[in-house]
């Protein structure tokens, strides 16, 4: 086996070990329940609020969790000295970095099938099919970032709470862009472009995840294939981007 | 030991994945349409049990949360959405939901009183007003600033004396509180006054006079000219110009 599959492997049994695919389940199932209670008490589209309040909630967390493990298992490896034993071995460091994160995008298409389970109740297999790549793509995003995050900081807190501070702002980020052009804002002001300039530069550097994962996709018809487009489009420019950078922290490092 | 290599340890072929992600990102970030600004309907109120299980244990915070909330429905991201074009309804049930989750709450009702209710749409002025008549009804000694307004809007605003009076007369009859100022039930006088019933307002101002409630000496002494101006008759008015 390749290496790089190999580094893959072992960071998937690492993830079995951490009973990760255990905790996921007893979510699921749990969440699942929740939203049973809720939907009961709502007086009309029970179906709608049961779905939506689901997949809000499996998406928040199913990125909690990839975030996590991601930044734990990177770090566990810089404690453990796993990532010098690996560097010590013939390998180009690319390979290391590429093992774990074909590893980790394995993780992602895992939880997020395992989420799709739990939505077929509520909404079509299109439906759910289209909201679960949407899904498997933010996912993808978070754990490299995470990657790149915990090369970056090293310290487990500071690397998962820039993982999270990434995903919440680029959640965010259209609505703060178009805070800034709203009619009440008064236009012409220094500091008023100013701040649409600070925010514009974030926003360039930041994916469009607020376009991602919709739970209105589950709860109404008209979705599309072609909603997963751009988003497939967006993710694949990013996850070079990310990788550019891994990499280029990666071989700067002096281990 | 230094913390970084230097740049020549980085791979040409990492180097330019890196060029090439950096300048993909910013062809795609001008390409891609900008944000839309999307006028979200409000929603229906949800029900008083699933808003319960929402607050965790906490139904102050919540009430001040969906508050702040329903406050800012108007001014959505890149969007402003006139009063006039929200399901008043809606609204209604909204602030009720909140009213419930926090009875001690002022907020709810200045709100309607005071910012749903100026609409110029008489129709939903008139849903606030009922709204605010009903919910005074329920704790008459706090609530009653928002419905001593719904008179004046009544009054001023809709010309609708009936209604007007039906609310001063909740208040002089509700409100009764220590903490309640005598402005409050004397309103029913003037609401009477103004439909016709000087009779009528002239017996409340004297039986108010007579009760001795009134200590203020102003106060008094504006009263009894009210009533000095009602016992005299209005001189008649001036003869039409040929």
């Amino acid at each position: 086996m390749p290496p790089v599959l190999t580094i893959a492997a072992f960071t998937m049994r690492e993830a079995q070990r951490n009973r990760i695919l255990w905790l996921l389940g007893i979510v699921v199932v749990s969440s699942f329940g929740l939203s049973e209670l809720v939907g009961e008490v709502a007086i009309t589209e029970a179906s709608e609020t049961k779905s939506a309040l689901l997949a809000g909630f499996l998406r928040f967390f199913s990125v909690f969790l990839v975030a996590l493990f991601v930044t734990t298992s990177v770090v566990r490896d810089f404690n453990d000295k796993v990532l010098e034993s690996i560097l010590s071995l013939p390998f180009p460091r690319s390979v290391y970095y590429f093992g774990k994160l074909i590893g980790f995008l394995a993780l992602a298409i895992f939880v997020a099938l395992t989420i799709a389970a739990g939505l077929l109740l509520y909404a079509t297999p299109f439906q759910v099919a289209i909201w679960v790549a949407s899904l498997m793509c933010e996912l993808i995003i978070v754990s490299t970032v995470g990657l790149v995050c915990t090369f970056s900081f090293h310290h487990l807190t500071t690397a998962f709470s820039a993982v999270f501070g990434f995903y919440i702002l680029a959640r965010m980020i259209g609505a703060i862009e178009l805070m800034g052009t709203s009619p009440l804002v008064p236009a012409g002001k220094p500091s008023q472009e100013i701040v649409n300039a600070v925010v514009s530069g974030i926003a360039f550097v930041l994916p469009d995840l607020y376009r991602f994962t919709q739970s209105r996709w589950l709860m109404y018809e008209g979705v599309a294939w072609a909603d997963l487009v751009p988003i497939a489009g967006q993710t694949a420019v990013y996850l070079v981007l990310l990788i550019g950078v891994g990499l280029f922290d990666l071989y700067r490092k002096n281990l | 030991m230094a913390e970084e290599r230097s740049l020549h340890s980085v791979p040409p072929s990492a180097l330019a994945i890196l060029i090439v992600g950096l300048c993909a990102q910013g062809l795609w970030h001008q390409l891609r349409p900008p944000p839309e600004a999307r006028a979200a309907a409000l929603p229906s109120p949800p029900s008083a049990g699933s808003l319960a299980l929402w607050a965790l244990g906490d139904p102050e915070a919540l009430a001040r949360l969906l508050m702040l909330w329903l406050q800012a429905h108007d001014n959505q991201p890149g969007i402003s959405l006139p009063f006039k074009d929200l399901d008043y309804d809606k609204v209604v049930g909204w602030l009720g939901r909140i009213l419930d989750l926090d009875p001690r709450a002022q907020y709810p009702l200045l709100a309607a009183a005071r910012l749903y209710g100026e609409v110029p749409d008489e129709a939903k002025q008139r849903v606030v007003l009922e709204f605010v008549y009903r919910r005074f009804l329920e704790d008459p000694d706090r609530r009653w600033p928002w419905l001593a307004h719904g008179v004046f809007v009544a009054r001023h605003r809709l010309h609708d004396q009936r209604m007007a009076l039906r609310f001063a007369e909740a208040l002089a009859r509700y409100a009764t509180g220590p903490e309640v100022p005598h402005w409050v039930q004397q309103m029913r006088i003037f609401v009477l006054a103004d439909v016709g019933d000087v009779e009528a307002a002239r017996l409340l101002i004297r039986a108010l006079l007579d009760s001795g409630r009134i200590t203020d000496p102003h106060e008094i002494r504006f009263l009894s000219e009210r009533l000095k101006s009602m016992q005299t008759p209005s001189p008649d008015p001036p003869p039409a110009r040929p």
